[in-house]
C-alpha cells in the first residue's frame, strides 16, 4: 500500500471504557485525534478537554433573529402595511404574535444552526474523509465506540500509538490509509463548480416549477373575485350565435305573481270590467303624483292640460281635463296607460300595475282641482 | 439484610437531625394560627385552606404520578431516588384531614352550594347535576380514597421488595401504574375543577385541569428533588452522579416550560374569543392590584426558573437545584393564591390569616418524612434496577 497513513484506530467495549481511553489519550499528550460513537455521550467533550463549542452562540443569534424578525414583520404588517381591525382588538395585539414568534424562533434557531454546522464544521459540500468506508466507521456507526489518532499529531509514532491503544484495552487496532487525490480538506463552498451546480439546480427547479405550475397544471390565482364566470347586463357573449349575452324570454313567458293584461286592444271590455283596487289615500295620491310627474307630465303637462314640455318635437296630446276624459270610468284611463292609444305607446313596461292605478287617482284629483265646484270650497 | 451495593445505608437515619422537633413546632404554631384564623375570619381562612389543600394534593398525588411514571416507563435512572416520591406520596391518607374544615365551610366557599342562588340562575341550573353538595363531597372522598389506596399499594410492594428482592413485585407495580395513570388523569382534573374552577361556578375553561396538572407535576418534582438532596446530605442515600441531577433539573425545566405553555394557551384562547363570560375571570386578575400578582406570577413561575435552570451546569449543580426546588414550591403556592383568592375579594388579601397554612403544610411534611425515614430504607435496596440506576449515564 503506497498510500500515506491517516490514522490508527481502535475500538472500545463500552462508553465508560471509551471515556477512560480518551482520558488516557489526553494524558499521553496526543492532540490530533477524534472520538466516534453511535450516539452522543454526555461529558465526552469534557474528557477530551475540548473548548466549549461556539455553536450555541450561533443558535442564540438565529433564535433572536427569528424572534425579532417575526415580531418586526408582524408589527410592520399590522401597523404600517395593512392595518386591519380584527375582532375589535388593537392593531398591535401582542398575544396573537406569541405563537408565531415562538415557532419562528425555534425554527430558525434549529434549522439555521444545523445549516451552520454542516457548512462551517463539516465543510459542506466536502464529503470525503479518510475514515469513511472503513471497517472502523462501520462499527462506530452501529455498535462500537472508537478513537482515531491521526498521523499528523506531533507525538505520532505508529508503534507507540498501537502500544498506547493496547494498554487502554483497545481492540480491533487498525491503520487507515488514504488516497491523497480523493481527499481534499479544503472548504469547497465557493468552488466555481459547486456554485455552478447550485445555479444549475436552481434554474432546473425554478424552470420545472414554472412549467409545471403555468403550463401543465395551471391553476388560476385568486383574483379577489375581480373576474367572475358570469355575464353582466348588455355584455356580449360568444356562446350564442347572435353574439348577444342577453336573451329574450320564450314567447308566452309570464312574470311571477302577474297575469298578462287581459284587455289588450279591447277598450270597451276594460271600461266595463276594471275598477280601481286602490283607495284614494294621501299615500296613494302622493305615489300617483310622483309617477305622473315622471312618466306622464312630459307630454300631458304637470296639470294635465296637454301642454307638452317637448317644444314641438312630438305632437301635443289632448288635455286630460276634457269632459270626455272626465266622464270616462277609471278602467278606461287605466286601459290607455296599459295599452296605449293612437301614438301614445303602452307604459305597462315602465309603470307597475299599482302605480298605474295610483296615477288614475291622481288624474282624477287633477281633474277635480281644475274644475272645482262651489261645494268643494266649503 | 445486607446492602446490594457497599455504601448504601439502610434504614434508621433521620431525615434531618432536628426534623422531628422542627415538624412538631411548625405544625403546632401553624395549627394554632389556622384555628385562630377560622375563629376570626372563617371565610377568608376557608379560602386560604383551599390553597393549602391543593398544594398538598399536588405534592401527594404528583408524587404518586411520578412513581407510576417510573414503573410504566421502565425508568432506571430514578430508581435510587424513588423512595423520596414514596415518602411524599405517604401524605395521601392525611389529605382528608385538610378537606374536612373545607366541607364544614362549604357555603362560605362555593356560590353554587346555595340552593336559592341556583334557583334563579339558568346557567347554574344546568350545572346542578354535577355541582351539588352530596355529589361534591362524595367525589372528593372517593378521589382521596383512591389516592390513599394506590399510595399504600405502591409503597407496600416497593418496601416488601427490600426484604424479598422479588422482581415480581416490580411487575405488580407496573400493572398498578397502568391502572393508576388513567385514574390519575381523571382524579386530578376533577380535583382541579371541583376545588379550583367551581369557585367561579359560571366560568369554565377546559384546559384548567391540565393547567393544574402542570403545576402539580412541577411541585412533586421540586418536593422530590428537595427530599433527595436532603436525604443525600444526611447520608441516607448514596452519592448520585451529575447525570441524576441533570435529569431532575431537566424535568423541572421542562415542566416550567409546560406550565407556561398551558398557562399561555388558556390566556390566548380566552383573549382571542373575547367572550364576556370567559374574560371576566382574567379581568378580575388584572384589577385592584391583582395585575401585579399576575406579572409576578409570570416572573416567578416561568422567567426566573427558566433562566435559572437553562444551562447544563445549572441542572447539575445541587445547590442551584435545592434553591430552585424551594423556589418552585413557592411559585406553585403563588399560582394557587392567584387562582383562588380573587374569588374571595376583589383586592389582594394577605395578612396573618394566611401565615398559618404554609406552616401546617411544611410541618406535616417534615413530621411525615421524619417518621418515614426512620421506618423505611431511603433507597429501594431490593429493586432489581437499583444498580443500573446508580450507574446511570446520560
Amino acid at each position: 500500500m503506497g498510500n500515506p497513513l491517516h490514522s490508527i484506530t481502535a475500538l472500545f467495549a463500552s462508553p465508560d471504557a471509551l471515556v477512560h481511553a480518551v482520558q488516557e489519550t489526553v494524558k499521553a499528550g496526543y492532540t490530533r485525534y477524534d472520538v466516534h460513537s453511535p450516539y452522543p455521550i454526555h461529558g465526552i467533550g469534557h474528557s477530551m478537554r475540548l473548548r466549549t463549542s461556539p455553536l450555541g452562540y450561533f443558535a442564540l443569534a438565529f433564535g433572536l433573529l427569528g424572534a425579532f424578525g417575526s415580531v418586526g414583520l408582524m408589527t410592520w404588517i399590522t401597523l404600517v402595511d395593512y392595518p386591519l381591525v380584527i375582532g375589535g382588538k388593537p392593531f398591535w395585539s401582542w398575544p396573537a404574535f406569541v405563537p408565531v414568534a415562538f415557532e419562528l424562533t425555534v425554527l430558525s434557531a434549529s434549522v439555521l444552526t444545523v445549516v451552520t454546522l454542516i457548512v462551517f464544521y463539516l465543510k459542506f459540500p466536502n464529503n470525503s474523509h479518510p475514515l469513511h468506508d472503513t471497517p472502523y466507521m462501520k462499527r462506530v456507526s452501529s455498535d462500537g465506540f472508537g478513537i482515531s489518532i491521526q498521523s499528523d499529531d506531533p507525538a505520532f509514532d505508529e508503534a507507540s500509538v498501537r502500544a498506547h491503544f493496547a494498554r487502554v484495552a483497545g481492540t480491533d487496532i487498525a491503520a487507515v490509509y488514504y488516497d491523497p487525490e480523493m481527499i481534499d480538506h479544503g472548504q469547497k463552498l465557493f468552488d466555481p463548480r459547486f456554485i455552478g451546480l447550485l445555479i444549475g439546480v436552481a434554474l432546473v427547479v425554478s424552470g420545472g416549477t414554472y412549467i409545471a405550475l403555468n403550463k401543465v397544471a395551471f391553476m388560476e390565482p385568486f383574483n379577489w373575485m375581480m373576474e367572475q364566470g358570469k355575464l353582466k347586463a348588455q355584455a356580449p357573449s360568444t356562446f350564442f350565435a347572435d353574439g348577444s349575452g342577453m336573451r329574450t324570454p320564450v314567447p308566452g313567458t309570464v312574470a311571477r305573481g302577474f297575469l298578462p293584461y287581459a284587455f289588450a286592444g279591447k277598450p270597451a271590455e276594460a271600461e266595463n270590467n276594471l275598477a280601481n283596487p286602490l283607495a284614494p289615500t294621501a299615500e296613494v295620491l302622493a305615489r300617483g303624483r310622483t309617477q305622473y310627474l315622471t312618466f306622464c307630465s312630459p307630454c300631458h303637462g304637470n296639470f294635465g292640460r296637454g301642454d307638452s314640455r317637448l317644444r314641438g318635437q312630438f305632437p301635443n296630446p289632448p288635455t286630460l281635463l276634457s269632459d270626455k276624459v272626465q266622464n270616462w270610468p277609471d278602467g278606461s284611463i287605466y286601459h290607455v296607460i296599459t295599452n296605449g292609444q293612437n301614438i301614445m305607446p303602452s307604459y305597462s313596461g315602465q309603470i307597475g300595475r299599482d302605480d298605474r292605478w295610483a296615477i288614475v287617482h291622481y288624474v282624477r284629483a287633477l281633474e277635480r282641482a281644475q274644475s272645482a265646484k262651489e261645494s268643494d270650497l266649503k | 439484610m445486607t446492602p446490594v451495593t457497599p455504601g448504601i445505608p439502610t434504614k434508621g437515619t433521620p431525615f434531618t437531625p432536628s426534623s422531628d422537633r422542627l415538624g412538631v413546632a411548625l405544625l403546632a404554631v401553624g395549627v394554632l394560627l389556622v384555628v385562630l384564623a377560622f375563629r376570626v375570619e372563617p371565610m377568608r381562612a376557608s379560602f386560604g385552606s383551599i390553597i393549602l389543600y391543593l398544594t398538598m394534593v399536588s405534592i401527594a398525588a404528583g408524587s404518586l404520578f411520578l412513581i407510576a411514571l417510573e414503573y410504566i416507563a421502565g425508568a432506571v435512572w430514578s430508581v435510587p431516588m424513588r423512595r423520596a416520591n414514596e415518602f411524599l406520596a405517604g401524605l395521601s391518607p392525611f389529605l382528608i384531614l385538610l378537606v374536612v374544615p373545607l366541607f364544614l365551610h362549604i357555603h362560605d366557599l362555593f356560590h353554587w352550594s346555595h340552593p336559592e342562588a341556583m334557583a334563579s340562575d339558568e346557567l347554574l341550573k344546568g350545572k346542578a347535576p354535577y355541582l351539588n353538595i352530596p355529589f361534591f363531597v362524595l367525589r372528593t372522598v372517593v378521589i382521596l380514597g383512591i389516592w390513599a389506596l394506590f399510595a399504600a399499594l405502591f409503597v407496600r410492594n416497593s418496601t416488601a421488595q427490600d426484604i424479598s428482592r422479588d422482581p415480581a413485585l416490580t411487575r405488580k407495580n407496573v400493572y398498578l401504574a397502568a391502572a393508576f395513570l388513567p385514574v390519575f388523569a381523571i382524579t386530578i382534573t376533577l380535583t382541579a375543577f371541583d376545588w379550583g374552577m367551581s369557585l367561579e361556578a359560571h366560568w369554565y375553561s377546559t384546559i384548567y385541569g391540565v393547567y393544574f396538572f402542570a403545576g402539580t407535576v412541577l411541585t412533586a418534582l421540586a418536593a422530590g428533588t428537595l427530599v433527595v438532596l436532603n436525604l443525600q446530605k444526611s447520608g441516607s442515600i448514596p452519592a448520585l452522579r451529575p447525570d441524576h441531577y441533570y435529569s431532575l433539573g431537566a424535568l423541572m425545566f421542562s415542566f416550567v416550560n409546560f406550565w407556561a405553555y398551558i398557562a399561555f394557551s388558556q390566556f390566548l384562547l380566552i383573549w382571542y374569543a373575547n367572550i364576556p363570560e370567559e374574560t371576566y375571570w382574567f379581568m378580575a386578575r388584572w384589577r385592584n392590584g391583582w395585575q401585579y400578582v399576575s406579572v409576578l406570577l409570570i416572573l416567578v413561575h416561568f422567567l426566573v426558573p427558566y433562566f435559572a435552570l437553562l444551562s447544563q451546569e445549572a441542572k447539575m449543580n445541587p445547590a442551584r437545584l435545592r434553591f430552585m426546588a424551594i423556589w418552585l414550591l413557592a411559585a406553585h403556592v403563588l399560582d394557587l393564591y392567584w387562582l383562588v383568592m380573587p374569588t374571595y375579594a376583589p383586592g389582594i388579601t394577605l395578612g396573618w390569616v394566611e401565615v398559618g397554612f404554609p406552616l401546617v403544610g411544611v410541618g406535616m411534611t417534615f413530621l411525615l418524612l421524619s417518621w418515614k425515614t426512620k421506618r423505611y430504607n431511603a433507597v429501594p435496596i431490593g429493586d432489581p434496577k437499583l444498580q443500573r440506576g446508580l450507574d446511570f449515564r446520560l
